[in-house]
């Protein structure tokens, strides 16, 4: 019997902290009017796709750079990030550790000091406002990460398997080509979900690297559109709801993935 | 056999390391470019940004003169930046307490399995999941003074009277944006802590309960310090993550109102991009940003070596 009440304690936790996500989703149905009244209406009742529409037509074409971004984002580090992972998980090296290091520390530089320096670095190479210098921007934060959890599940991979392989004769590329990539196919998930995630939630890169002429991101039409005198709420807040799409459906279908980046990133050194 | 053998083996070994050491440079090649490129570069010549005076015509005229450490004077005597520090460390060391006892006790509580325990867990990931910008938009929404649910709340149970002018009132800003940093970072500190929790055997706990101890206890005999080394690192990358949040601050309040929650994250940003163009005391902010992060990231690795020995064992 306990255990229900623990139930129902537990539903009573996630109902209060995951309200302000229903709020959200109650605001963007409502019409524009009754967000303005005194007391609020704790339901949609009349409930309209107004904001969803508006919402659409000014802010689709963000939502469209800000998957290209993404996906973008997602092929670059796992390009990049998987080789490394590989050298550094399976090779015997030098200095392994002296780069997994690196790679702890540079994840711990501010934003700002990266966007300072990559605006001044992009404008001479003409990538401001181009989804190229998006991904690369936004790979910064998504390499480090890419590499050590891919490193971290190649670590548990048996050397014998890629060594039987070098033994029949498969050289380096071979051996990671079709061993150790097929074999990691779930720390790439897990590393290309969080690549994706950070890419599509980018808002200081996006910010500072565009000019608003050119591609924008989804993150930053929702600051513009708040900042907008006017600011539309059940429209601001219907942008919201479809920016959070990615993450809501990535945690239904990937749940498993999900847990394993948090805290494969966090504690696997 | 193992005679005529012997001679052949090492120098077989030998070309085989030789060969392994180059593959293994090849694949770390791209990583290693990428990081020299986009993290060395922008480090450097951020340095070099921040003694010269650097300023929306240098784009166009490439020119910045050397000034020495006028940009760091300059900050250093800057009135905001007093307060961009006070901010700062109120800001972290307050979204650090609150998230991390917050999610040390709902970790415990979803320790225990009962009917949805995993379900409930997982779905209140998604406000970590969730683009800061979207949260911000949320809590901005939320916290409106005339039209927010917030206010409409602490009326209809009566522990306010009139309106409470959240993201207006300097004195009011900086709780309000804290209060919207704990929420986000509750997630993070429950997945983290609770899979500490897991890796404790259940055994000790079965002892302790024949031993008679109470439920607080075992906590604070068992769970507190078996959970030490996870309790580390969650707080260091809590830390290192705090001090340079970003997004939260720029929507939910912008660093405002009359520079209420400006942090040093932010000014950095208003001082390079946001009407100043001061990209140089932009620089000198961040680099002295990138020294306090440094020395938090360095404490952080200390905690974490010590899984890092394990696992090269």
């Amino acid at each position: 019997m306990t255990r229900y009440l623990r139930t129902a304690a537990g539903i009573a936790v996630v109902i209060v902290l995951l309200f302000p996500l229903y709020w959200m989703v109650n605001a963007s149905l409502q019409p524009a009017g009754s967000l303005l009244k005194p007391n609020p209406d704790w339901l949609p009742v009349d409930g309209t796709l107004d904001g969803y529409r508006s919402a659409l037509s000014t802010q689709g074409g963000h939502l469209m750079a800000s998957l290209a971004v993404a996906a973008g984002t997602v092929v670059v580090s796992l390009a990049i990030a998987m080789p490394a992972a590989y050298a550094l998980a399976q090779l015997r090296i030098r200095g392994v550790q002296a780069f997994v290091f690196a790679l702890l520390i540079v994840q711990m530089v501010p934003g700002p000091v990266m966007a300072n320096s990559l605006y001044t670095l992009f404008s001479e190479f003409s990538l401001i406002d181009s989804y190229l210098g998006l991904v690369l921007a936004d790979s910064t934060a998504t390499i480090p990460f890419a590499v050590l959890v891919l490193r971290a599940f190649m670590l548990s991979i048996p050397r014998e398997l890629p060594e039987a392989a070098r033994v029949d004769g498969a050289g380096y590329w071979r051996v990671f080509a079709s061993i150790v990539v097929p074999i990691s196919r779930n720390a790439m998930v897990t590393a290309g979900l969080f690549s994706f995630l950070f890419a599509w939630a980018d808002f200081l890169f996006a910010v500072t690297l565009t000019t608003g002429r050119g591609i924008e991101p989804i993150t930053v039409g929702i600051y513009r559109f708040i900042g907008n005198q006017s600011a539309d709420w059940n429209a601001v807040l219907a942008t919201a709801v479809m920016a959070s799409i990615p993450a809501a459906v990535l945690l239904v279908i990937a749940q498993r993935y999900v847990v394993a980046g948090v805290t494969g990133g966090a504690l696997k050194d | 056999m193992t005679a005529t053998r012997a001679p052949v083996r090492p120098k077989a070994a030998r070309v085989g390391r030789g060969g392994q050491r180059l593959a293994a440079w090849a694949f770390l090649l791209p990583a290693l470019a990428y990081i020299v490129l986009f993290f060395g570069y922008p480090l450097v010549n951020n340095v070099s940004m921040s003694l010269r005076e650097y300023s929306v015509r240098s784009f166009y005229t490439g020119e910045a003169p050397f000034v020495g450490l006028d940009n760091y004077v300059a900050v250093l005597g800057d009135p905001l930046f007093g307060t961009a520090v006070l901010n700062t460390a109120v800001f972290t060391v307050a979204s650090i307490f609150f998230q991390f006892t917050i999610g040390l006790a709902l970790a415990v509580f979803f320790n225990d399995r009962f009917p949805l325990s995993g379900l409930l867990r997982s779905l209140l990931l998604l406000p970590w999941l969730l683009p800061l910008v979207v949260s911000g938009a949320v809590w901005r929404w939320m916290l409106d003074q005339d039209h927010g649910v917030i206010n409409a709340a602490l009326r209809a149970v009566g522990l306010a009277d009139g309106p409470t002018p959240w993201l207006t009132d300097p004195g009011w800003a900086l709780p309000a944006v804290i209060i919207v940093n704990i929420w986000i970072g509750i997630p993070f500190n429950l997945v983290i802590l609770h899979g500490g929790l897991r890796a404790i055997p259940s055994t000790l706990y079965e002892a302790a309960e024949l031993d008679g101890a109470s439920a607080w206890q075992r906590f604070r005999h068992v769970t507190w310090p078996l959970l030490r080394p996870v309790t580390a690192v969650v707080l260091m990358l809590g830390l290192v993550y705090t001090i340079k949040v970003f997004d939260v601050i720029m929507v939910v309040t912008g660093g405002g109102p009359a520079n209420a929650t400006q942090t040093l994250t932010t000014w950095a940003y208003q001082l390079s991009f946001d009407g100043d163009f001061a990209f140089g005391q932009g620089a000198a902010v961040g680099n002295l940003l990138v020294l306090v992060a440094t020395v938090f990231g360095l404490l952080y690795l200390r905690s974490a070596r010590a899984s890092m020995r394990e696992e090269q064992r």
